[in-house]
């Protein structure tokens, strides 16, 4: 379990983090999400210790991570898949983990193997390594301790759909075994795939978390009718605040099974009538980061 | 993408044995490989060997035949030593932040001390190994020489003197920790480095025979200058004294202002 509590960092009088406070549980994958420059590994490297919080605390399973007498045996680590010696050989990189953290060196094969690393692949320096082999390598680093604790920055990066799809397989059975995952990315479509619960922070601010049944609840209710106006009519009635999607559908935060009544009420007939799911979610994260966003073309409005 | 196979992923904790604390001596250990583990890191270690026995043949094929004794022959061959080891504790250090593996090493082992220490302690054992390589590289020089030149076998390196040999080469090697932990950049180190072994005693020496204030405080205030005589022999109560001061001026304190840039760093 990952338990961060009120973290905060400022560089002079700029603040990158500031009071963030939420728990990464174990069993469960947590996705950090938020656009680049949001704090999410200013975040992550103040919960390993290696940039100093200027206010506020991080934990792992109650001790703070310079406590951990063999970090690596207790938290894996992945900040950036490239941050290696391109020198240095993947099963070298490998062992240099394996002897440090003190376990068997038949820890190393086996990494390799649940990463999908060849022998010929491991004996190349990483130098040579296309982005997607440095993060299953990072990954097989981060594993080489069984540590209980998963922290990666931005994993999926530059894996092709094939290793989002693996990867999420691997945090998904990871998560199931008792495992805690938290993982960063940019792209709410990975945060979707992979992860239970999320939190979302723009700014240095976290402006939502939840787990992703309740963040996709939060997103509402999208209903259609070939009759618009009379189904605006019906939801009128009922006393349910509708917004009109450019598509002529209606958008809502009543709960489905109320619009569902309302229209039955008024003798509307629908075509569709469904939660806001996906687009709904990535509504909400262009909405809430719309202001620390670079790219304003991104935005939409949803109101 | 090949298929997955019965390894887990998860978390089966007890399969790998009781969490203990990792001892000083594994971090050293594993210190000592990474300055071996590149091809980089392999050939500067690797070269010290290499032109100290270039040295050698050099000393047998160029030098007067007085000149074959064993001091001479160690001289010649230490003189890569003495050069190129602050080399590998410099880039022992620079090169987590140069290439970025800090991000791994300081979150494996998070009290930064432990691993500067780990470091040190390797380039020492690097130390000792190839000065015991120059001095018996230096004595086969010498047997070789000698037989060759047909003049008698000169022994004149006392136990004493090889000591304060090593000493001078572990005072250089600090120069380099020092310089990596103050500065935490292998380019920027390298090129410091060179400025104060090749510029700073040409301009010291200049300064010396102009000003006459500064012949008078150089033993004082000159490390290369004070190392000279740890290499050539140390005679007098002051020349220790000597020793004593620019290390603790040049070495001890930017050394521990390097320390604590190392552990309050960021780490990116």
């Amino acid at each position: 379990m990952i338990t961060i509590e009120a973290l905060s960092k400022a560089y002079g009088g700029n603040t990158v983090v500031q009071d963030i406070s939420f728990t990464a549980r174990s069993g469960r994958v947590t996705g950090f999400l938020g656009p680049n420059g949001a704090g999410k590994s200013t975040s992550m490297r103040m919960m390993v210790g290696l940039t100093a919080p200027t206010r506020g605390t991080a934990t792992i399973n109650g001790r703070r991570f310079a406590d951990l007498p063999n970090p690596g045996r207790e938290v894996g680590v992945m900040l950036d898949a490239s941050a290696q010696h391109a020198g240095r050989t993947g099963g070298e990189i490998l062992t240099i983990a394996q002897r440090v953290m003190g376990v068997p060196s038949s820890r190393v094969a086996e990494l390799l193997d649940l990463v999908s690393l060849t022998g010929d692949e491991a004996d190349r320096r990483v130098g040579n390594y296309s982005l997607g082999m440095r993060q299953r390598l990072g990954i097989a680093a981060a594993l080489v301790g069984d540590p209980g604790v998963l922290i990666l920055d931005e994993p999926a990066n530059g894996l092709d759909p094939a290793g989002i799809r693996w990867m999420r397989d691997l945090l998904r059975d990871y998560a199931d075994h008792g495992g805690t995952v938290l993982l960063s990315s940019h792209l709410l479509g990975e945060i979707e795939i992979i992860a239970d619960d999320i939190v979302m922070i723009g700014q240095g601010r976290i402006v939502c978390q939840g787990s992703k049944a309740e963040l996709l609840q939060a997103a509402g209710t999208v209903v259609r009718s070939p009759d618009v106006a009379a189904l605006r009519e019906a939801m009128g009635t009922a006393g349910i605040q509708v917004t009109v999607l450019p598509d002529g559908s209606l958008r809502t935060d009543t709960d489905i099974a109320d619009v569902g009544r309302a229209a039955y009420d008024g003798g509307v007939l629908l075509t569709e009538l469904r939660t806001a799911d996906s687009g709904g979610l990535e509504d909400m994260f262009l909405e809430l980061t719309a202001d620390t966003q670079r790219d304003t073309h991104t935005e939409r409005s949803v109101a | 993408m090949s298929a997955m196979t019965t390894t887990t992923a998860g978390p089966t904790r007890a399969r790998l044995g009781e969490i203990a604390p990792i001892p000083l001596s594994r971090v050293v250990r594993v210190e000592l490989r990474k300055m071996f583990d590149t091809r980089a890191g392999f050939w500067l270690i690797a070269s010290i060997a290499i032109t100290g026995l270039t040295a050698t043949i050099a000393t047998i094929a160029f030098a007067p035949d007085q000149d074959l004794t064993y001091y001479n022959f160690a001289k010649a061959v230490g003189y890569p030593v003495t050069v190129i080891l602050p080399m590998v504790a410099l880039l022992a250090i620079t090169s987590e932040w140069s290439q970025r593996s800090g991000l791994t090493t300081f979150t494996y082992v998070p009290d930064r001390r432990r691993v500067i220490l780990a470091k040190t302690w390797s380039s020492v054992i690097v130390a000792i190994a190839s000065m015991l390589f120059a001095f018996a590289a230096g004595a086969v020089g010498n047997v070789a020489g000698s037989t060759i030149a047909g003049t008698s076998t000169v022994w004149d390196l006392s136990a004493g003197h090889a000591t304060t040999i090593v000493l001078g080469n572990l005072v250089s090697l600090s120069i380099g920790t020092m310089l990596g932990m103050v500065l935490r950049s292998s380019a920027g180190g390298l090129v410091m480095y060179f400025v104060l072994v090749l510029l700073v005693p040409n301009l010291t020496s200049l300064l010396a025979t102009s000003q006459d204030w500064f012949a008078h405080a150089q033993p004082w205030v000159d490390l290369p200058f004070a190392q000279t005589s740890l290499f050539e022999g140390m005679h007098t109560g002051a020349q220790w004294a000597h020793v004593a001061t620019t290390v603790g001026l040049w070495i001890v304190l930017p050394g521990i202002y390097g320390l604590r840039r190392v552990i309050r760093s960021e780490v990116k």
